[in-house]
């Protein structure tokens, strides 16, 4: 039984399922030309649903329905950032799928469903409620890539993203069914305390192993990272900047959840696992971008990188390794929305901007678009002093800090090799003259989206001053 | 003391004048240039209000403003400067005065870009010297590449690409090993606060290790011997403001960090590895200026001579070690760091007149092979009275700002080994040799062409840069005890400081 007290613990999560269902309906009944009503109901439906997360924090962990449900400052940071990314994804994806006849209401709502998925996944307190978010989130998003049906590209990636995922969430599924084997509960927290002293030890690792096969598969890390490329080349480039945001995010509390809430006892085991998978992730990842001519695909490999890093500081398993984690997760999400930004300001119909050789001489014809897209380049890259500097900064400390100094060479000498496709975008688009016959590229008129992106690109380096603050918030998290 | 905070100030207003030059010029050249210039001037004007406010008496640092930044991991932002950093700060609100001069009808192109990146150069310039926080010192000295990649890239020469991927790659290679030094830092110390690290005991092991980090760094950016590759091709390709104020103040970054980070963290590591970096500034000194003397284009020789000036300066900060622990002599160890200051701020002066004068010869011939040059003393001048004394200057001849820091340096070299002197001594000779032929090519003689006898006198701008360069030469050069007591109570703090092992 379920007392009211539970409901109050989830109302944002209760009012965003009521509210998608509330922008389904009024859907219906608007006209195609009508759809901009949608794209602002949506706004500020989510609005409202940061609004209730913030107001309804409090300084304590509280557990809902048996301890299936945990609200901390952790899932609040994440829920705030998924929602954040997701707004900046519809702000900045109207213009173009306005363009190519998309901009439909389904847009919306299977998005605000995928993100309700989230905040379940990332407040889970039992692998119940883990598989319940995962599923959730992930179906909508299968749909999202799918929602060009035209494109044999995106059908082929949605088929792809689709099977390897669930794929995937069969081998998490069975990774639970052994654990639950090996120590009785489904709640994370008496999984927590029975691990240490379980009498099948072995299935537990086994359980274990399965499990990080699936946040490897979320993160998409080497060797679980072939989705990746493929989904992110083929999705239409707003689902793409959604893909490579908000399932980041959702990964660290699914990690955090599962990895330290549940199996933290079998930290030696996992922690070991997790660098190795970020080794090879910082390799393959900035190794093969170099190859790219497809900019999604570069930026698909970036991210595998990126995860990679972001594994350092898991590796560390302590309160200090997850907010260096939780940090880097919220800056990467806000670099990324930059970065596909620009890209999806800068595509028209019949053209996706989506070529490196797209943005040839970008600084002599839209300088301001040039501008961000640096911007985001060299934050991505780790240069000072932009944001994704400071996010390294305090990886890299977690890392050293959790003894994994061999690892912290690695992905330094692998952020030098990552330097230079970094630098090759900007250097296409300042010291390279455009191609001959290009179209001009201009920039969308669309207001709403220049300012709101221009604000995220400027906070990428104002975000250097306040890094004190959030970081702070990071670790008051997990109760530094 | 007054209440403002003039080193914020100092580092911020350029950047707030770049986004202001940004907004204000992109469709104005006019507006760019005369914006940028009051800025720099402006600039100019508040270093030297930095400079009363800074005692040189008591020495320390002094100026500090300390504010919390990121808490959770201890760094803050802290600035603060002691004399070798306001004669470096004055040095580079100079030269970017002279740098805007210079650039003022020869960049045509997107001139309120490149006028903004010079501004936030400057800023980030002075960041570097006034930052007492390791992690911040370390955010203005990456920083710094973000304004040089675009310069040399985009009002570069011909294969500035390749040149500035180059120049960013390697010195960005460098730099992030000294990052991973500054975390292990933190991870032993549990701070990043500069003077707290230069008080901590490392073990001899940890000081090995974090020398060798903060070397590869900062003798990328110095550049020592083997790693000074990127610099002659930086040079070449880079536009003329940007030659200027790589070698006038970039190259002083490195030795800097040498003064703020291996000297007083690692010193009893950097005294066992003396040897190493006194025999990498002797070579150097000697090999270098070989190579300066048979290149065929002149930005490639002055920056292989720069290459040499600088090993000067890393003799002199190594060779510290020999006087003051070896033979107990503070005095002459003192003597040679001086030295090696004094050679940073003569060399910003010399080299930067010189990459000046290339960039006005430059301007009229379009081509910077010594070969086409020739007889300029009858062509122009008073540009070649000029050159010469630069090029004077760059040998080192007595009264010049040249000699003065060589001279101390070669000094306290004897007193630790007279070998070392002969040796450093000996690129006495080299320097004038390279030097000289160069003038003897291009101003002696006859013109080779047409173009070459044709060009004409320099204007009023170009008279007024160069001006202010040999004014600044000579300065120093006949009375340099100003510069000498702005930074002696702070030179023999640091060599008290060095006196003490940490093990």
């Amino acid at each position: 039984m379920f007392s009211l007290n539970d409901l109050l613990v989830m109302v944002p999560e209760l009012y965003l399922t009521a509210a998608a269902c509330l922008v389904l309906l009024f859907d219906v009944f608007l006209k195609d030309d009508q759809r901009d009503a949608t794209h602002w109901l949506a706004i500020i439906v989510m609005l409202g649903a940061i609004f209730l997360v913030i107001h309804g924090q409090t300084p304590e962990t509280v557990t809902a329905f048996g301890g299936m449900f945990v609200r901390d400052h952790m899932a609040e940071i994440l829920k705030v950032t998924v929602m954040v990314a997701t707004i900046l994804m519809f702000v900045i994806a109207r213009p173009w799928l306005k363009d190519r006849q998309l901009f439909i209401g389904e847009f919306y709502s299977l998005a605000i469903f995928s993100v309700i998925g989230v905040m379940l996944l990332v407040s889970a307190g039992s692998l119940i409620t883990v598989y319940l978010g995962l599923e959730l989130f992930a179906l909508p998003a299968y749909a999202l890539v799918a929602l060009n049906r035209e494109s044999k590209l995106s059908s082929e990636a949605a088929i792809k993203f689709f099977v390897l995922g669930a794929l995937a969430s069969g081998l998490m599924l069975f990774g639970m069914s052994l654990i639950y084997g090996a120590t009785g509960t489904l709640a994370l927290d008496r999984i927590f305390a029975v691990a240490g002293t379980t009498p099948h030890p072995h299935l537990l690792q086994l359980g274990l192993v399965f499990l990080v096969v699936g946040i490897g598969f979320e993160f998409g890390v080497v060797p679980f990272h072939m989705w990746l490329p493929d989904v992110y080349e083929g999705a239409p480039t707003p689902i793409t900047m959604y893909i490579s945001t908000v399932p980041k995010l959702a990964a660290v509390g699914l990690a955090y959840r599962l990895l330290e809430g549940g199996l933290g006892p079998l930290a030696a085991d996992w922690r070991v696992m997790l660098a190795i998978m970020a080794a090879l992730s910082l390799i393959v990842g900035n190794v093969v971008a170099i190859a790219q001519k497809n900019l999604k695909r570069m930026l698909a490999y970036s991210t595998i990188s990126h995860m990679g890093f972001l594994f350092l500081a898991l590796s560390n398993p302590t309160a200090e390794g997850y907010s260096a984690a939780l940090f880097y997760a919220v800056c990467f999400a806000l670099m990324e929305t930059v970065a596909f930004g620009v890209i999806l300001a800068l595509g028209r119909k019949g053209f996706e901007c989506d070529m490196i050789d797209d943005l040839k001489g970008l600084n002599r014809r839209s300088p301001w678009f040039a501008g961000m897209m640096a911007l985001a380049m060299f934050s991505l890259a780790g240069i000072p002093p932009l944001w994704g500097f400071m996010a390294k900064v305090l990886v890299l400390k977690a890392a050293i800090d959790g003894g994994m100094l061999w690892l912290a060479i690695v992905a330094i000498i692998c952020a030098i090799i990552g330097l230079f496709y970094y630098l090759r975008i900007v250097k296409v688009m300042y010291f390279d003259a455009p191609v001959e016959g290009a179209e001009p590229l201009q920039a969308k008129p669309d207001f709403v989206l220049r300012a709101v992106l221009s604000i995220n690109a400027l906070g990428l380096i104002v975000m250097i001053g306040f890094s004190g603050t959030l970081f702070e918030w990071c670790r008051a998290a997990f109760g530094v | 003391m007054s209440t403002w905070p003039i080193l914020s100030i100092l580092i911020w207003l350029p950047c707030a004048g770049a986004i202001l030059v940004l907004l204000a010029g992109g469709a104005r050249p006019r507006v760019a240039r005369w914006l940028t210039l009051a800025f720099t001037i402006i600039m100019f004007g508040l270093s030297l209000v930095m400079l009363v406010q800074y005692h040189a008496g008591p020495g320390g640092f002094q100026l500090q403003e300390n504010l919390a930044w990121i808490p959770g991991i201890h760094t803050s932002y802290h600035l603060g400067v002691d004399g070798i950093a306001v004669a470096l700060i004055v040095l580079t609100t100079f030269t970017s005065i002279l740098v805007i001069g210079g650039a003022w009808q020869v960049v045509k192109d997107k001139v309120h870009q490149y006028m903004a990146a010079m501004l936030v150069l400057e800023g980030l310039l002075i960041g570097v010297f006034c930052a007492m926080d390791a992690l911040l010192f370390y955010l203005f000295f990456e920083a710094i590449l973000i304004p040089m990649f675009f310069l040399i890239g985009i009002w570069g020469g011909p294969r500035r690409v390749y040149a500035t991927l180059k120049f960013f790659i390697y010195t960005f290679f460098g730099s992030i090993f000294f990052l991973v030094g500054l975390l292990y830092m933190y991870h032993r110390a549990g701070t990043f606060d500069l003077q707290t690290l230069w008080a901590f005991p490392f073990t001899l092991q940890e000081q090995t290790w974090l020398f060798f980090s903060f070397l590869i760094a900062f003798a990328v950016k110095t550049p020592m011997v083997p790693v000074h590759t990127w610099l002659p091709d930086a040079h070449v390709e880079a536009p003329t403001g940007g030659s200027v104020i790589l070698a006038a103040i970039m190259l002083k970054v490195g030795t800097y960090g040498f003064i703020r980070f291996s000297l007083p963290i690692t010193p009893d590591a950097s005294q066992h590895f003396a040897w190493l970096v006194i025999v990498l500034s002797l070579v150097a000194i000697i090999y270098i200026g070989y190579v300066a003397l048979v290149q065929p284009d002149m930005k490639k020789l002055v920056a292989y001579s720069s290459i040499a000036h600088m090993g000067f300066v890393t003799l002199g900060l190594f060779i510290v070690y020999m006087l003051a622990r070896g033979q107990h002599d503070v005095q002459t160890a003192a003597l040679g760091v001086q030295g090696a200051v004094v050679q940073m701020v003569s060399h910003g002066f010399v080299s930067g007149a010189l990459f000046t004068c290339i960039g006005v010869m430059y301007d009229r011939l379009h081509t910077r092979e010594i070969s086409a040059y020739g007889g300029l003393a009858k062509v122009m001048p008073w540009f070649a009275a000029f050159l010469v004394l630069f090029a004077m200057a760059n040998c080192g001849l007595p009264f010049t700002s040249g000699f003065v820091g060589e001279f101390m340096v070669i000094l306290s070299a004897f007193t630790a080994n007279p070998w070392i002197a002969l040796l450093a001594a000996y690129s006495l000779i080299i320097g004038a040799g390279y030097t000289l032929y160069l003038i003897k090519r291009i101003v002696w003689g006859t013109a080779p062409t047409k173009e070459a006898a044709a060009m004409p006198e320099i204007n009023t701008r170009e008279g007024l840069v160069l001006g202010a360069f040999a004014v600044a030469v000579l300065a120093m050069g006949v009375y340099p005890w100003p510069l000498m007591h702005l930074m002696d109570s702070s030179v023999a703090q640091l060599v008290t400081h060095l006196l003490a092992s940490k093990i």
